[in-house]
């Protein structure tokens, strides 16, 4: 493959999606398909070749649009359409509206593209989700994919690309925040013949999806990443860990990666140029523990996904002892618009310390559920009251969970902060990966915490004593509040034992397990003293 | 070898540099507790107990796992060590079923001297009388579930000086426990060479030569860091 043929397959894709004058792109993505998005396409396609309109229309299998609340979704171009809710009901109705203006009654409900939903997000990440056929390299090439690879491997140095990931200020999207293009200089530096890249797939939290969504809707927007990454760093061998829970995602990458192999996109003497890259796809038994970085290599390696102290470091001693990048889906995600657009472009976007866009699953209470990318620093309060359309059934937001199982509560009255990675932390939450969940006044918060301190006491590896025994006491304290069987000892004893889980754990997930209490313990005290037993 | 000089507890000291904190306060007489620390076998930094401060960070570092720097100023003993070493061993007893009349290694258990040493005379945690199993299948030895810590010296002495990996850890959080062979009774592990190292390495009573009688059991861990030595720089005697 050189530069000439991938142009022309961009040129020739486009023009075959332009030859039929109607397209009608359906969702194939895990939350439409759950609810039926599949026999929906078959029966679309069945009734476009009985009505014989093969010629005029094309349906196409396309990823995630965003509003999964509301699925199945199909949209229909040119004249952009967005139909929600789809049933098998309703395919006649919208085979006929194709040619006609007229409406019918049958037709699904419409959703409306200039909605705050679509209208205040800024799709970087997601930009061509829900747009291309994930399992079609042609799709990809045709919206200018491989082209970002082509141009770093023949154009720029090494140094050139890290230095440009570094002027974006991406900083990485799987919760932590550290800077990328630091991360990728010192994977750079270190010397070594064999280096490693790998992507972080391993998403667990309660309540986010949105890797997964990525994965399924644009795969090899995260091969080209990598690739790109492999180069600035000097690896030739990549690693995409991600769980079993997510078989979807797991048969669009190892389609993409096969695709991209025969393109000669993947491979030895890419484009001509001396650098050699392959991807393989470890899938993981779905362990939450293993999104730590070090239990990944662990698991990669096909021991027990335990953490281990840190120093060293990955970036030193990694996969089999070699140096070793890990970044998460997202980061990998953004690496291509940086390069094509420039890291000045990229940087903005966002505020001062957390450049460019988030991508957030907006799920819980709330009347618009989905996959939203906003630039960073919205408030909070316009992505649950504009984007998400506010609270089910007219009712208020009590707080807005961040940061899933690692993360916190922010209360209503601090709506108003800006999504950044500093700002959530001073509030006692993080970014995390990216799971919004919305609670309103009904909500409980002292289960919500018993909640995720259940969670991380199943997905504690059990290797150090204050996780493994410590959230197994928490848990059992928050039981016996919520059971209203608590004392002011026991409540004193929770906050004790959370400070201690917090300070002495080994890893990021026993470190920051007691955050959904101590968050809640910080807003909503009251709560917790309302359910003591009075003595 | 390049010697660094650190501050432990205000004691100027000097240690080499491949040395780690725990080492280097061995050496100055200075005890820092600690369970899953094995002389001879590699460190996990899995019990937490040796966690120290170091000045300039404010994340607490365990000292098995901690390389000495020059110039490191280190407390082992302020009230907030204390505390979270209290807490840490009461979580340890109220985890599992620790009784120590009815127990082989009373009076010669390390999990015991720990308790006395942070000054732990009862746990303030609920205990939970977990259901575990007893294995007495091998012909020699007996592993009592109940009394693990989960320290895996036994993991690691087993693989890493005898090389037969008869143990592992197997499920997760609050249900893990050591595991022989594919899960099987430590007496059908084909791979089990009964070297008794295991038995030696356990601070606890949790493995155990079959026949003895309450506290009359020895454990002597220092054989391990004796075999090391011994077939590393060929000294043989103890």
């Amino acid at each position: 493959m050189n530069l000439e043929e991938l142009l022309a397959i961009q040129k020739e894709t486009k023009q075959k999606r332009q030859q039929k004058p109607k397209q009608i792109r359906c969702c194939i993505a895990s939350g439409c398909l759950s609810c039926g998005a599949e026999s929906v396409k078959k029966s679309l396609d069945n009734a476009i070749k009985e009505a014989h309109l093969e010629q005029e229309v094309e349906v196409l299998g396309v990823g995630c649009m965003g509003i999964c609340g509301r699925g199945p979704s199909i949209e229909i171009d040119p004249e952009t359409t967005l139909y929600h809710n789809v049933t098998l009901e309703n395919i006649p109705a919208i085979i006929t509206s194709l040619n006609q203006t007229k409406t019918s009654e049958n037709l699904p409900p419409q959703g409306d593209l200039n909605h705050p939903f679509f209208a205040y997000q800024k799709l970087i990440v997601r930009e061509n989700s829900g747009k291309i056929d994930p399992d079609n390299i042609d799709d990809y090439i045709a919206e200018g994919g491989y082209q970002q690879l082509h141009h770093v491997l023949l154009e720029m140095t090494p140094n050139d690309v890290i230095k440009e990931v570094t002027k974006s200020g991406l900083r990485g999207r799987g919760g932590g925040g550290y800077p990328t293009g630091v991360k990728w200089a010192t994977v750079a530096k270190m010397p070594g013949q064999q280096k490693y890249v790998i992507c972080n797939a391993d998403e667990g939290d309660p309540g986010a999806f949105m890797d997964r969504a990525v994965l399924e809707s644009d795969p090899h927007r995260i091969l080209e990443g990598m690739a790109i990454a492999a180069y600035a760093v000097g690896a030739n061998h990549g690693y995409i860990y991600i769980r079993a829970e997510y078989p979807l995602a797991i048969k669009r990458l190892e389609k993409a990666i096969q695709q991209a192999k025969r393109y000669g996109l993947m491979g030895s003497q890419i484009f001509d140029s001396p650098f050699d890259f392959k991807i393989d796809i470890r899938v993981g038994a779905g362990a939450f523990v293993c999104g730590e970085e070090t239990a990944l290599i662990a698991s990669v390696e096909g021991k027990r996904g335990t953490p281990r102290p840190r120093p060293p470091y990955p970036a030193e001693s990694g996969l089999w002892g070699d140096p070793t990048l890990i970044n998460n889906v997202e980061t990998y995600a953004n690496i291509v618009p940086i390069i094509r657009e420039g890291g000045d472009w990229y940087a903005s976007i966002g505020t001062e310390n957390s450049k460019g866009t988030k991508v957030f699953a907006l799920t819980g209470k709330i009347e618009n559920n989905g996959l939203i990318e906003v630039p960073m620093g919205t408030s909070i309060r316009t992505i649950v009251e504009e984007i998400g359309g506010g609270v089910l059934d007219q009712g208020t937001v009590k707080a807005v969970q961040t940061g899933g199982p690692s993360g916190g509560c922010i209360p209503a009255h601090l709506l108003d902060t800006p999504v950044e990675y500093d700002s959530l932390q001073k509030l006692g939450t993080i970014m995390g990966s990216g799971g919004m969940i919305v609670m309103d006044q009904d909500t409980s918060m002292v289960e919500i915490a018993r909640f995720y301190m259940d969670f991380c006491q199943e997905e504690s590896c059990g290797k150090c004593i204050p996780c493994r025994a410590g959230t197994v006491q928490l848990y059992d304290l928050l039981t016996k509040l919520v059971e209203r069987k608590a004392t002011q000892q026991d409540l004193d004893q929770l906050e004790a034992l959370c400070q201690m889980v917090k300070d002495t754990s080994l890893c990021g997930l026993g470190m920051t397990a007691p955050n959904p209490v101590i968050s809640t313990l910080q807003y909503f005290r009251d709560e917790y003293v309302s359910l003591l037993q009075v003595t | 070898m390049v010697v660094k000089t650190l501050i432990i507890n205000n004691q100027l000291l000097t240690a080499s540099e491949d040395q780690t904190i725990l080492e280097a306060a061995k050496d100055a007489g200075i005890d820092i507790p600690t369970l899953c620390h094995l002389d001879g076998v590699s460190d996990v930094g899995a019990c937490r107990l040796c966690l120290v401060e170091i000045e300039g960070s404010s994340k607490l570092q365990p000292a098995c796992v901690t390389q000495v720097q020059e110039g490191m100023v280190i407390q082992t003993e302020t009230e907030k060590l204390q505390t979270y070493r209290r807490m840490a061993v009461e979580l340890l007893f109220a985890e599992g079923n620790h009784v120590c009349a009815v127990c082989v290694v009373n009076g010669n258990c390390q999990l015991q001297d720990v308790a006395v040493r942070v000054g732990m005379d009862h746990s303030r945690f609920p205990y939970q009388f977990p259901q575990r199993k007893v294995d007495l299948s091998h012909p020699q030895f007996g592993m009592d579930h109940n009394r693990c810590i989960l320290c895996t010296r036994c993991v690691r002495v087993c693989d890493e000086i005898e090389g037969a990996h008869v143990w592992d850890v197997a499920s997760r959080g609050g249900q893990s426990f050591i595991v022989s062979g594919i899960n099987q009774p430590w007496g059908d592990v084909n791979a089990c060479t009964s070297c008794g190292k295991c038995v030696d390495a356990c601070p606890t009573g949790a493995i155990f030569r079959k026949g003895s009688t309450v506290a009359e059991m020895n454990h002597d861990p220092e054989k391990i860091r004796f075999l090391v030595t011994a077939r590393e720089q060929k000294e043989w005697t103890r």
